[in-house]
């Protein structure tokens, strides 16, 4: 039963997109010597939460602060003989941990930023003013409306604005 | 004249002019002709990619259906963008179930991604377009005697696979860029490792000790300044020299200085006609030693 259980996370992983490849690895390593987060907090490494992960500790990863520390460099991945695309499970961790609920408030920021204005970054009377004065061009507008529709269309907003705890 | 929709971003038009400014100068004296497109949105980077990668990957596929209708190349600036963008152009281009559960979304939009088009860093067009030769006869202020440590950011080089930019282990193209407008790169320790940049706002403490490694590390190395292609590596090595001399009480005053602006000084444009304001830290000390 246990096993089971302990299976139904992994395919979880490969079942979604950046998170296919997780099972090849053979914990040797190499990601957590090369990363630059892990030699500076040992709030994160990434052997340790593909280890967790194939352990099915579903709950110690999706609710805990490690996977939030990894700084996408991707340095890991580029090093991995086993081929397995660290970064990007990563992503796939912080896909299911979003979906459930489970979101650091920086990303709704970002998430907010991206469906009300269609950027990240907003633009500051200061700047539109500095930007005209060096003989910049007046920022375009973003295509708004048809970024919603897509943002809809891929249930955006309901992924990132679930309550915290509302999972299972 | 070989033109490109230029892609800006979200942070160099709202926070970096300077690094705006000097692109469009060097580029256009170089040749080239950016064309602005109408409503080009945010690329989808790894803050939005964490949330939902299958959005991400629609949400760039829509920037580039709008290079696709203008018959248009991209051209990058951000480091991040190029990334974002080429991981999309890539994934749809080679992987059709992808593609048709992408096209599905954009559908909703009135778009449909192509794979016609290409995803270029801005670097890419000066080796590619412009070519180095042609790039050195049109240096006409050499950067003597400077000492540049080049930091290309991660997301120019890796995932490698996908970006296939250069060597991810022992990249040249960077240095041969700097090389060719007279000045030297120098080697420095770990140059190729992360700023930390992606971790500000979450972690600040871990992210501000990744960055203040890069600094020490150019500073050792008696680097004139370090020269950035990326806006977030900017703020987290120019802005975060300000917060390391609060945290850590050391000062370094070690110039950040993004290529685009090298280039433009090297071509020619004086520095009054470029935005050097937005630099927190001053590279008044750059501008003595080539002028």
């Amino acid at each position: 039963m246990a096993e089971e259980k302990l299976l139904d996370f992994a395919r979880e992983i490969t079942g979604r997109l950046g998170g296919e490849t997780i099972t090849n690895c053979y914990q040797c390593g190499t990601c957590a010597s090369t990363c630059p987060v892990a030699r500076t907090t040992e709030r994160y490494n990434p052997r340790q939460i593909l280890r967790l992960a194939l352990l099915g500790q579903r709950d110690e990863i999706l609710k805990g602060d490690a996977i939030w520390l990894c700084a996408s460099c991707y340095n890991c991945q580029e090093r991995c003989p086993q081929k397995v695309e660290i970064a990007d499970v990563i992503y796939a961790l912080r896909n299911i941990a979003i979906q459930e609920g489970n979101t650091p408030a920086i990303y709704t920021d970002f998430a907010t930023a991206l469906i009300s204005e269609g950027r990240l970054a907003p633009i500051s009377k200061f700047l539109e003013k500095k930007r005209a004065e060096y003989g910049l061009p007046a920022i375009k507008p973003t295509g708004l409306e048809a970024l919603k529709k897509i943002l809809a269309a891929t249930g955006f907003d309901k992924i990132v604005f679930k309550k915290e705890g509302a999972t299972k | 004249m070989t033109s490109y929709a230029l892609f800006l971003g979200c942070t160099i038009p709202a926070r970096q002019p300077h690094y705006e400014l000097a692109a469009r100068k060097a580029l256009t004296k170089l040749g080239i002709q950016l064309v602005d497109l109408d409503g080009m949105t945010c690329c989808a980077p790894p803050p939005i990619q964490s949330i939902d990668l299958e959005t991400s990957l629609a949400v760039a596929a829509y920037n580039i259906c709008l290079a696709e209708e203008a018959d248009l190349n991209i051209v990058t600036l951000c480091t991040g963008c190029f990334e974002s963008l080429t991981i999309a152009n890539r994934l749809l281009k080679e992987k059709p179930k992808l593609r048709e559960k992408i096209n599905k979304v954009l559908s909703n939009a009135g778009k449909e991604f192509k794979g016609t088009k290409e995803v270029k860093h801005y670097l890419q067009v000066l080796m590619g377009d412009v070519g180095v030769d042609r790039l050195k006869q049109n240096v006409v202020k050499p950067l003597k005697n400077l000492k540049v440590a080049a930091f290309s950011g991660c997301h120019l080089l890796r995932p490698s696979e996908i970006l296939r930019f250069d060597d991810p282990e022992r990249p040249r193209i960077f240095d041969t860029l700097i090389e060719a407008l007279g000045a030297k790169s120098i080697p420095y320790k770990n140059k190729l490792r992360c700023c930390g940049g992606l971790l500000r706002g979450y972690a600040d403490d871990v992210a501000l000790a990744i960055a203040r490694d890069k600094i020490v590390n150019a500073y050792n190395a008696g680097a004139d300044c370090i020269s950035t292609l990326c806006p977030f590596c900017f703020l987290t090595l120019d802005l975060g020299q300000t917060l390391i001399k609060a945290t850590y009480k050391e000062e370094y005053n070690l110039p950040i200085i993004h290529y685009a602006e090298l280039l433009s000084l090297s071509l020619g444009v004086e520095p009054k006609e470029l935005a050097l304001d937005f630099h927190k830290v001053k590279i008044d000390k750059v501008l003595e030693k080539i002028r």
